[in-house]
């Protein structure tokens, strides 16, 4: 399959799961939260088409809503990241000298920390819930937006185009703003792409370890956790939150590749 | 004089500049473990002890803290006595925070071991046969591979091995740490990622390293097929391999609380999810400490062995 087919298959994806997580409280059959203990475990049924979990909450809605959560708290933790990493990264690029040394200094440092590991320590400490998972995934997660901006700033800033601006006697706002940025876009987008499915699985993993979002909100990873005890007896529990994470992931992973090609195609 | 001497030593030059380097990425770390405990919420020794804990028990476990001194004092005391081997002592457990991880370590860095291993042994038969038949099925396939294995989280990877292999055909253990067969499904969930990353980045120094001039010389002057692979193909191509394993060697570490978690593996990785949940913070701290000095280690160390495999590496 070429580079467009899987951009396409990837974009379509992305927008249906996009579109189903946005509706979720038209699409899906029930409320996420309806409990109804004479259904319990129930593997298919026409009522629940993906069965039901312990407490004979209806899975397929839980899904749906559980997505809402993933990519919000993936959306959330992508664009503060890109935020702070544009900043901070045009700043060390822009102004170079001991700024750059400062900035990037610090960088180094919270980059030789395992990200998923402080973001687990400091939901641990803070407790669970959504604005926290998203601070904790951010600690680290705007890292890598800085250290790209930095290095394509410090190649764009030699080119003839940003020189006659500064020559003109633009300001270095206004230089970043509209002469650097516009450039940045391709690599920051292909880069936002990859980050959004790691946040997604972070997201994902500190539920499972009942440090995201709290009970009885649907995510997907707690569902997974939750599903664990019942391995034997009911497989779908784990089995639908686990495709929903790895459909995401995937299409996300085959958007970043394709755009990614393109770019390199186009810098050749 | 001294500095003549440096700098005919390069080798020597760069380990004082890396170990320099190294001090305030340790310093930063070791900050963020001390921050840790002044974030939570309220009075950190009430979250550990409960609302019911009485006055008493409330003041010993302060001051066994050190959070009756003062901010810079309790700073300096968490230095001196890291410095010292001593990480405090777990709330619940009775027993120093260093002993409990020593007893643990073990079996993290077993498991640490076997899915690097896993993943060095899927990876390299991938990348080989992907780079050999570049553009055929083997290709495709490793491709897949990559792109499927990329995109499966280890929290979901990990149950349903343990369906198909330990429910259904019976093959290998549920969970616990035990022979061979204990190691053979964690090892595949905590290496399963890195192997799918690790032959993505293979195949293509592979398959750009087969086009070097170097290699046509060596296939040109003779060379059986074999050497040029184990010689010249394989060797500069393990650059790249090098530089994944040790950025990877991260999400291995972190990846071990889940899998630990899901297998009940014994070690840090289950110990630290098992601190978290029962508040015990000195635990806490200590796991994440020790999880993130591995990190850096293996990271400096990374630096080192460059230059083995490359000698065309510089120090200056």
């Amino acid at each position: 399959m070429n580079n467009k087919l899987w951009l396409a298959l990837g974009a379509g994806i992305l927008l249906v799961l996009a579109v189903s997580a946005l509706f979720a409280p038209l699409i899906a059959p029930h409320h996420p939260l309806r409990q109804s203990l004479s259904e319990d475990l129930i593997a298919y049924s026409a009522d629940h088409p993906l069965g039901t979990d312990k407490l004979g909450r209806d899975i397929l809605s839980r899904v749906l809503h559980g997505g809402r959560i993933s990519l919000l708290v993936g959306v959330s933790t992508v664009t503060l990241s890109l935020a702070i990493g544009l900043i901070v990264g045009s700043m060390s690029g822009f102004f170079g000298g001991w700024i750059d040394q400062l900035l990037m200094r610090l960088v180094d440092i919270l980059v030789a920390f395992p990200g998923i590991l402080l973001a687990i320590a400091f939901t641990a400490v803070l407790g669970p819930g959504l604005d926290h998972v998203v601070i904790a995934l951010c600690l680290i997660g705007w890292t890598s937006y800085a250290r790209l901006v930095r290095g394509e700033i410090l190649a764009l800033r030699e080119r003839e185009f940003v020189q006659a601006a500064r020559a003109l006697g633009c300001r270095p706002k206004r230089i970043i703003w509209h002469h650097l940025l516009p450039n940045l876009l391709p690599p920051l987008l292909i880069q936002a792409t990859f980050g959004l499915a790691a946040a997604i699985v972070a997201e994902g993993s500190l539920s499972f370890l009942g440090l995201g979002v709290e009970p009885p909100t649907p995510s997907w990873g707690s569902m997974l956790n939750d599903g664990r005890q019942f391995l034997l007896v009911a497989p779908h529990l784990t089995t639908y939150p686990g495709l929903a994470i790895m459909i995401t992931v995937l299409a996300l992973n085959l958007v970043g590749d394709a755009l990614q090609e393109r770019l390199t195609a186009r810098n050749r | 004089m001294n500095r003549q001497a440096d700098d005919s030593n390069p080798v020597k030059h760069y380990l004082i500049q890396r170990l320099l380097f190294l001090l305030p990425t340790l310093l930063g770390a070791l900050t963020l473990v001390f921050v840790l405990i002044h974030l939570i919420p309220g009075d950190p020794v009430e979250v550990m002890l409960g609302e019911t804990a009485t006055s008493a028990d409330k003041q010993e476990l302060r001051r066994n803290l050190g959070l009756d001194q003062p901010l810079l004092t309790q700073y300096r005391n968490f230095l001196t006595n890291l410095a010292a081997g001593d990480l405090g002592r777990s709330l619940y457990e009775q027993a120093d925070v260093a002993e409990i991880i020593g007893a643990r370590l073990p079996a993290t860095l077993q498991l640490a071991l076997c899915a690097m291993i896993a993943a060095l042994a899927i990876s390299f038969s991938l990348a080989i046969l992907a780079a050999v038949n570049r553009g055929r099925w083997p290709d495709r396939g490793a491709l897949l591979f990559s792109l499927f294995g990329l995109s499966l989280p280890n929290f979901w990877l990990g149950p349903l091995l343990m369906i198909a292999f330990s429910i259904q055909l019976g093959w290998t253990p549920v969970s616990g740490r035990g022979g061979i067969s204990h190691l053979v499904l964690p090892a595949l969930t905590l290496g399963l990622g890195m192997a799918a990353i690790l032959t993505r980045i293979l195949r293509a120094s592979l398959l750009q390293v087969m086009t070097d001039d170097f290699v046509r010389t060596a296939r040109a002057k003779g060379l059986p097929e074999k050497q040029v692979w184990l010689k010249h193909t394989l060797r500069n191509a393990l650059m790249s391999v090098i530089t994944i394993m040790s950025l990877q060697f991260g999400a291995l570490l972190a990846g071990s609380l889940i899998t630990e978690t899901i297998f009940s593996w014994p070690g840090i990785g289950r110990l630290t999810v098992q601190a978290i949940q029962t508040r015990d913070y000195p635990l806490v701290q200590g796991c994440v400490l020790v999880i993130a000095l591995s990190y850096i280690l293996v990271n400096f160390l990374t630096d080192l062995l460059y230059k083995l495999v490359d000698p065309r590496v510089s120090y200056e």
